[in-house]
């Protein structure tokens, strides 16, 4: 069967690439592209480790017909640190104790940043929200929404 | 197994598209179908994408809403005119999901999904879609009834009146995860009053049976009358009547009839 062309932009960075048909961004991204960031957890919509942005939207890139993003932009965990700079989303998981097996943690901070890109003071009530669609299943959570609120308080201290 | 996926710009060719070729499914938001591709579904061999700005649409501003078969929750919690369908839209997975899932696509959506579609159903929608042989619009019920049947047919939209007032219109759905996760049931009710009577009660339940459904009995027992202790006792008591849950790993069918009419009880006395 006949491939498609496909280009859009990846964390900043133009690429094209041939997809079969009913490839989903997921697939996309880890099997072409190479960017082993997002992770591949139930294939479903239940777990959102494979969660990314696409025009800074949150979406589940394993839910994603990969030829929708033609044109688009796609942000995944490996776009989100600046240099050897962690985000401070990084730092604040890393201070937290926010990631113990760490396989839910890309779609945790994609998660995260979806939110603080919008609302960069988020209440406690928020940031549970923020991360609903999101499980893991070794921190109980609580560790991962201080992280998300230290991240928060970092950025208005910097403000 | 790769599928191939063709792509309109009109949802008239998408129809045709569609209804002319039984393994051939409409994408929406994606998770129902793409679910289905990760799943190694082999009966769909094709899938069909529109990119018609009209399923898009949202027309809340007169007393008639409609919302595109495209519309996602998310774009529902972001509109002010919706905020009686923000509880259902809220209800229905995490921020990703809610920024995928359509209106149109919860239609389709089996047990224990598919929330949406119950507030719909109280509300008395009547869904616009297009086949090979034209448009039509079907009430939802009937849409609900044949919906096995439905895959070849392109939902276009859905429309409803816009309850007259913020308290005739209410919604809850019972879930272990909070707040996020499948109904063990999903109660929507629709109280229209006429002074202090409630006339055209309906009463819509989720997971209660293989397809949202009525709960007739209760509607019996609300229509006329003013919504007071005895008419919601009577209601919580008949709300069991005609269903047909199953059981799954949420819960057992047992455990949905028990529940059912506790949970109506304080949906119509304004616990939940």
């Amino acid at each position: 069967m006949a491939k498609t062309a496909l280009q859009f932009r990846h964390n900043g960075r133009d690429v094209a690439i041939f997809v079969d048909g009913g490839t989903n961004l997921l697939v996309a991204l880890r099997e072409l592209i190479g960017d082993m960031t997002p992770k591949f957890g139930c294939g479903q919509g239940g777990c959102g480790t494979c969660s990314v942005l696409i025009d800074g939207e949150l979406h589940l890139s394993c839910l994603t017909l990969a030829e929708t993003v033609a044109g688009r932009s796609v942000e995944t965990l490996d776009g989100i640190k600046d240099g050897p700079n962690l985000h401070p989303l990084q730092r604040a998981f890393a201070d937290n104790f926010a990631a113990q097996c760490g396989y839910c943690t890309p779609g945790m901070l994609m998660a995260a940043k979806a939110l603080l890109d919008r609302n960069s003071q988020p209440s406690r009530a928020e940031v549970v929200e923020a991360i609903s669609g999101n499980i893991c299943r070794c921190t109980g959570y609580e560790p991962i929404i201080n992280a998300v609120l230290a991240a928060a308080s970092v950025s208005r201290a910097r403000a | 197994m790769p599928v191939t996926v063709k792509t309109f710009t009109s949802s008239g060719e998408a129809a045709a598209a569609l209804s002319s070729d039984r393994s051939a499914r409409y994408l929406g938001g994606g998770t129902l179908v793409m679910r289905a591709l990760n799943e190694g579904d082999v009966s769909i061999s094709t899938i069909v994408r529109a990119n018609d700005h009209a399923m898009m649409r949202i027309d809340a501003t007169g007393s008639r809403v409609t919302l595109g078969a495209g519309v996602t929750f998310a774009r529902i919690l972001a509109e002010r005119d919706l905020a009686f369908l923000h509880p259902p839209a809220r209800s229905i997975g995490g921020p990703a999901v809610r920024n995928m899932g359509t209106v149109g696509g919860n239609l389709f959506a089996s047990n224990p999904y598919g929330d949406f579609t119950v507030a719909m159903l109280a509300l008395d929608a009547t869904v616009s879609v297009q086949g090979g042989l034209g448009s039509r619009e079907v009430p939802i019920e009937e849409f609900l009834q044949s919906r096995e049947r439905q895959t070849g047919t392109l939902v276009l939209a859905i429309s409803f009146t816009k309850p007259a007032s913020a308290d005739a219109f209410r919604y809850c759905k019972i879930a272990r995860i909070k707040p996020k996760g499948g109904a063990v049931i999903t109660l929507a009710a629709y109280l229209p009053m006429n002074g202090s009577r409630i006339v055209g009660a309906r009463v819509a339940l989720g997971s209660m049976a293989p397809i949202p459904i009525r709960a007739r009995a209760a509607e019996r027992a609300l229509e006329g009358r003013s919504l007071d202790a005895s008419t919601i006792s009577a209601a919580a008591t008949a709300a069991v009547e005609g269903t047909s849950p199953g059981d799954n790993a949420l819960a057992s069918a047992w455990y949905r009839r028990e529940i059912v009419g506790v949970h109506l009880r304080r949906l119509l006395s304004g616990q939940e």
